[in-house]
């Protein structure tokens, strides 16, 4: 199904819930300043990061996805006012249940970008890869092949 | 009501008067004040001019022994109040700090017992009512200028008062049959100890404090503060020299006033202390009709 | 039968110097449900649309997805194009391999390829599980409200009526004009104020579009945009205004006399007043507070002597309802209110004054009939002193912003005190000075080059009275040294501050505010006078402290807005937005708070169920006021609520397909 598991040459797959306004213009200005980063992140365009049902990230688990992240406006500044608090609320209450079932937490991360942060996006993705790659690829939630 | 008492180095010099005072008016008014034994110097200016953890580690010391006890801690004098006030809230506001400091000192103080200026507590904890009660010799409307000084107000965040137009003092002095009058100059700084090391501004601050009283038309000033009293008071005569003037203006300790008004003897008090003579107002008060005997 | 078309797009070399696109679209011929797929230099060109177009046509294709740049930038081209091959825009999927992939990973041309395939893969699933969405429209009432009545909603107002459409302004007082109205003179022209303001009024209620509706406060605020149900209060004037006829004798032999608002407590008013000689309407009001009439049951002499019987103690406040199409707040500002400054003497000196107790003092139809006198004995003062940033840019007792106007209106009173009074000295103890508009910076060059104002820089520690003179202490940091004026005045520049009420209004009109309670704008760049809520928009300073230019720049700029809104009969609404799934609601009604917009309520529906009819509750989404963020549908229990275009299905089948 998913990762392909040679240890040698194993590259983590993250998604990226990216919401339309902020994080995805954030990503287009990466792009249009020709910042580079690695390609292991796919990113999934959503209208407000209000959007991602944490349903969502426990199938991108289930799937073999190694990591991933929930972006969107900074609190405050969020283009339809109000999404991006629940944002924060769900994320926060989706790490405990990751912890709680046993993933390692650390593989779901929330961050807020904004439109004109080309390098943040490149700054967050990098390290976010790194972090993932160390933790090596997903198994525990991973349906069985 | 029983606090501890901390009197601090002036109230056994230069501020000789406040101490009887105020032990006399607390004896009076049936409050039960407990020296801490064998207190030290808060540390004053120079301390907290010269190390922050000393300036903290000496009033911690008399407060520790406070709160040993379980008691809170009054404090006549100004500076010891500001710097006592300072070192509860350090503690309070930073574990690290209380930690340090307690080690330091080898007590254990947590910010339990509070630093009270003797006029917070005299102004703020007596019901007026029953102070104006126990008055038998009312101050016959003098006009009081009652001057807090820097300290009890500033910074705003240790202060118990409002910093521009406080009203502790001068309600106090009403209560006791006086008339507190309206001045501008309650909290402006009388130039402290620049007395001494460049007397030219002490001067200067001392005569505009006192020219702003006797345009308000006070008989006497009212204060809080030891230096305070030592430069409207010791220093008048010089000040006045200045600019030609005799200012004729007794300065008190608002703890003599009380007691006067309270028909304690004077010389208990103090007031024949002074430099600025101050019989003529206590002629006043002590022959003063309306007086009541006690019971 | 779902036909997917692929179409991988070049871009010239942008993409195809890091992703191999024809590769790209050979492993998008191998996705489930892909039809056709080619790759192409320029997609969004005149060819390259016509390519698809064809294939569409060719291949019977339903759906498409275009792998090119970010649909940010062609989203709607390639909408509009397979809208005229004869499908549903919103049959479209794009898969951003520029930004997202070429143009970040140009070394790696594998691993780019391999990331774009996948986009790709992703976006084809997504558009297996599109629908065709159609806008709907909803109905435009030609009719716009412009709450408050000061220079901003004057002109918001004109330029609405003058494009042909109906206006109401709500005023509270008894007269529109504002804060304008109690200026005297206006900066950097010192023209007189009421003079060009009061044309202004004049149109306005001559206006044949233009209603004034003084008096009279917003109540409650129903319904979305196109479509606003809006509950004013006509407060009782106790006038009877039709027969009214202006000429004021009821307020000349009024006996009770009450401090005035306008003139700032300087002097008195009547109870039975129009606030300003200028005053539109021209017809009083009686104060039932104040009336000894209404306090005491006596007096009545108005009704005696009014020659037209106009006077009515038995009118009620009134309740109207009226639909409004658009609304425009410009309901204005107020001052700081200083006395929590002890070092100024916490507002109880009588010559520490505002800026707009100046402005009546000099106005000819003040309290002083022009002539600056002290409030405390009536003297013409010789030293004045003014005080900037009073309760502005202070985060310890007052507000942390610049409130804009004071700079110039201080350099204004000084000049005219300078003007008015020979032999005056005039002091402006400041931290800085903003001049930033037309003529502004020579304004202030003339007060201090011509006029002879003293430009201090330094604040104020205390000012105290010593006998008739007020004593300012204050610094001049340039010289490095203390400064004390013996002023026979002192003027402070108060914050602008939003009204007491700003916050109350905006939650009846659903609009946003800050912590400063001004009213927040859709962008505060490029979207100044609107708001988030569609329909109303923000004009003068009660989005923010501003000056007179900027106020009606801002109030035409609204007008704008409501233009464009009110030229259409009907309105499309985007199709993005939530929907309900009524049979499995459960009417539970938690997404309700969720929505920012007020855009989901509860609604009855009849079923029948075992062969009876039954009512129940189930969500209903606006589709005027739904925004389409879907934070509601995360909110539902049920997954009763998803969101259209963004599916659960469509988003988890990306999911899916990213994982394969």
């Amino acid at each position: 199904m998913s990762v392909k598991e040679t240890a040698s040459n194993w590259e983590p797959k993250i998604l990226v819930f990216a919401c339309n306004w902020c994080t995805y213009a954030g990503a287009d200005l990466a792009g249009l300043s020709r910042l580079q980063y690695p390609p292991n992140i796919r990113i999934l365009r959503v209208p407000c990061s209000g959007r991602v049902n944490p349903q969502f990230v426990l199938r991108a688990f289930q799937r073999g996805v190694d990591g991933v992240l929930v972006a969107g406006c900074h609190p405050g500044d969020c283009h339809y006012v109000t999404g991006n608090y629940f944002t924060r609320r769900r994320y926060l209450l989706m790490q405990r249940l990751l912890e709680y079932v046993g993933l390692d937490p650390e593989r779901f991360q929330a961050r807020w970008i904004s439109g004109s942060e080309g390098p943040k996006f490149q700054e967050v993705v990098t390290k976010l890869t790194e972090d993932i790659k160390a933790l090596g690829p997903n198994r525990k939630l991973r349906d069985a092949q | 009501m029983k606090y501890a008492y901390y009197p601090g180095c002036s109230l056994s010099s230069t501020g000789i008067e406040y101490d009887l005072s105020t032990r006399a008016v607390a004896k009076a008014l049936g409050i039960d004040l407990w020296e801490i034994p064998e207190w030290n110097c808060c540390g004053s200016s120079s301390a907290h001019l010269t190390d922050h953890l000393l300036a903290l580690a000496l009033p911690a010391r008399n407060m520790a022994i406070a709160e040993a006890e379980g008691l809170d801690v009054v404090i006549p004098c100004a500076a010891c109040y500001v710097r006592s006030k300072a070192v509860e809230v350090e503690v309070k506001e930073s574990p690290e700090m209380q930690k340090t400091i307690s080690e330091v000192i080898e007590r254990e103080y947590t910010g339990k017992a509070k630093a009270r200026a003797l006029l917070d507590v005299f102004a703020n904890d007596l019901d007026l009512n029953n102070v104006s009660a126990l008055v038998n010799k009312p101050l016959q409307d003098l006009k009081v200028a009652c001057y807090y000084g820097c300290l009890l107000v500033r910074p705003t965040k240790l202060g118990f008062d409002d910093a521009e137009d406080p009203q502790s003092m001068d309600k106090l002095m009403q209560a006791l049959g006086g008339t507190p009058v309206q001045w501008s100059f309650k909290t402006e700084c009388c130039g402290a100890s620049r007395s001494l090391d460049k007397t030219q501004v002490g001067l200067t601050m001392i005569e505009r404090i006192l020219s702003a009283a006797k345009e308000a038309g006070a008989d006497c000033i009212a204060t809080a503060c030891p230096l305070c009293m030592s430069n409207l008071d010791m220093r008048q005569g010089q000040a006045g020299a200045k600019s030609g003037q005799t200012y004729n203006l007794p300065v008190f300790y608002f703890t003599e006033l009380m007691g006067l008004a309270l028909g304690l003897n004077p010389q208990e008090l103090g007031v024949n202390k002074h430099f600025v003579d101050t019989s003529a107002v206590v002629k006043k008060v002590v022959e003063g009709k309306g007086r009541r005997e006690t019971a | 039968m779902k036909r997917v078309g692929v179409f991988v797009c070049h871009c010239g070399t942008n993409i195809a110097a890091s992703v191999d696109c024809a590769q790209v679209a050979q492993n998008a011929q191998n996705f489930p449900g892909v039809a056709y797929a080619t790759d192409y230099k320029y997609m969004c060109s005149e060819p390259g649309q016509e390519l698809i177009k064809k294939a569409i046509k060719e291949h019977k294709l339903d759906r498409i997805v275009v792998a090119s740049c970010s649909p940010r930038m062609h989203e709607p081209t390639f909408r509009r194009c397979i809208e005229g091959a004869g499908l549903n825009g919103y049959m479209l999927e794009m898969a951003n391999i520029r930004e997202h992939c070429s143009w970040v990973h140009p070394d790696d041309k594998e691993r780019a390829t391999q990331k774009s395939t996948e986009l790709a893969r992703m976006a084809v699933a997504k558009v297996l599980n599109n629908t065709p969405l159609e806008k709907s429209q909803i109905p435009v009432t030609k009719r716009a409200l412009v709450i408050g009545g000061g220079i901003a909603g004057i002109q918001a107002a004109i330029d609405i009526a003058n494009a042909g459409h109906k206006v109401d302004i709500v005023e509270k007082e008894p007269s529109i004009g504002g804060k304008m109205a109690q200026i005297d003179k206006t900066f950097p022209t010192l023209d007189c104020s009421a003079c060009i303001l009061t044309p202004k009024m004049v149109e306005a209620a001559n206006h044949p579009n233009i209603t004034l509706i003084t008096y009279s406060e917003v109540e409650k605020v129903e319904g979305y945009v196109g479509n606003f149900d809006v509950t004013i209060r006509k407060k009782a004037r106790s006038v009877d205004m039709n027969k009214c006829t202006g000429c004021g004798l009821c307020s000349e032999k009024c006996p009770s006399r009450v401090p005035s608002e306008f003139e700032m407590g300087m002097t008195t008013r009547k109870s039975i007043y129009t606030p300003f000689p200028q005053a539109i309407p021209n017809k009083p009001v009686i104060d039932r507070e104040n009336c000894r009439y209404f306090k005491l049951g006596k007096c009545k002499v108005c009704e005696r002597v009014c020659p037209a019987g106009a006077i009515d103690y038995t009118q009620e406040d009134e309740l109207v309802t009226e639909r409004y199409g658009a609304i425009v707040v410009a309901t204005g500002f107020d001052l700081f209110d200083y006395s929590v400054y002890g070092e100024y003497g916490y507002g109880k000196y009588p010559d520490v004054i505002t800026g707009l107790h100046f402005e009546r003092l000099i106005n000819a139809s003040g309290p002083t009939m022009g002539k600056i006198k002290r409030p405390s004995d009536g003297k013409e003062p010789k030293n004045v002193v003014f005080i900037k940033c009073v309760g502005s840019r202070d985060e310890a007792k007052g507000k942390a912003y610049c409130s804009k106007t004071c700079c110039m209106y201080t350099a204004k009173h000084a000049t005219l005190v300078r003007e008015k009074i020979k032999d005056s000295n005039v002091y402006v103890f400041y931290m800085d000075v903003r001049t930033p508009g037309k003529g502004y910076e020579e304004f202030y060059t003339r007060t201090t080059d011509q006029y002879g104002a003293i430009y201090i820089r330094g604040r104020v520690s205390k000012i105290y009275q010593k006998g008739e003179k007020l004593i300012v202490k204050g610094a001049d940091t340039l010289l490095g040294k203390q400064v004390e004026v013996e002023a026979d005045m002192v003027v402070l520049a108060t914050a602008m501050v939003a009204q007491p009420d700003a916050a109350k209004l905006a939650q009846m009109i659903g609009i946003s505010y800050d912590q400063d309670n001004f009213y927040t704008e859709a962008h505060p760049k490029l979207a100044p006078v609107e708001t988030h809520t569609a329909g109303v928009y923000l004009a003068g300073a009660c989005q923010g402290p501003k000056d007179i230019p900027e106020s009606v720049a801002q109030a035409s700029g609204a007008a704008a807005k409501v233009c464009a809104l009110l030229s259409k009969d009907e309105m499309a609404t985007e199709p993005i937005i939530s929907q309900v799934n009524e049979a499995i609601c459960a009417g539970c009604g938690m997404c309700i708070p969720i929505c920012p917009y007020k855009a989901l309520e509860l609604k009855t529906i009849q079923e029948r169920v075992q062969g009876k009819t039954i009512e129940r509750k189930v969500a209903s989404v606006n589709s005027g006021l739904c925004q389409g963020c879907g934070a509601c549908t995360v909110a539902c229990r049920s997954s009763a609520l998803n969101l259209k275009h963004f599916t659960n299905e469509q988003i988890l089948a990306e999911v899916d397909a990213l994982c394969l």
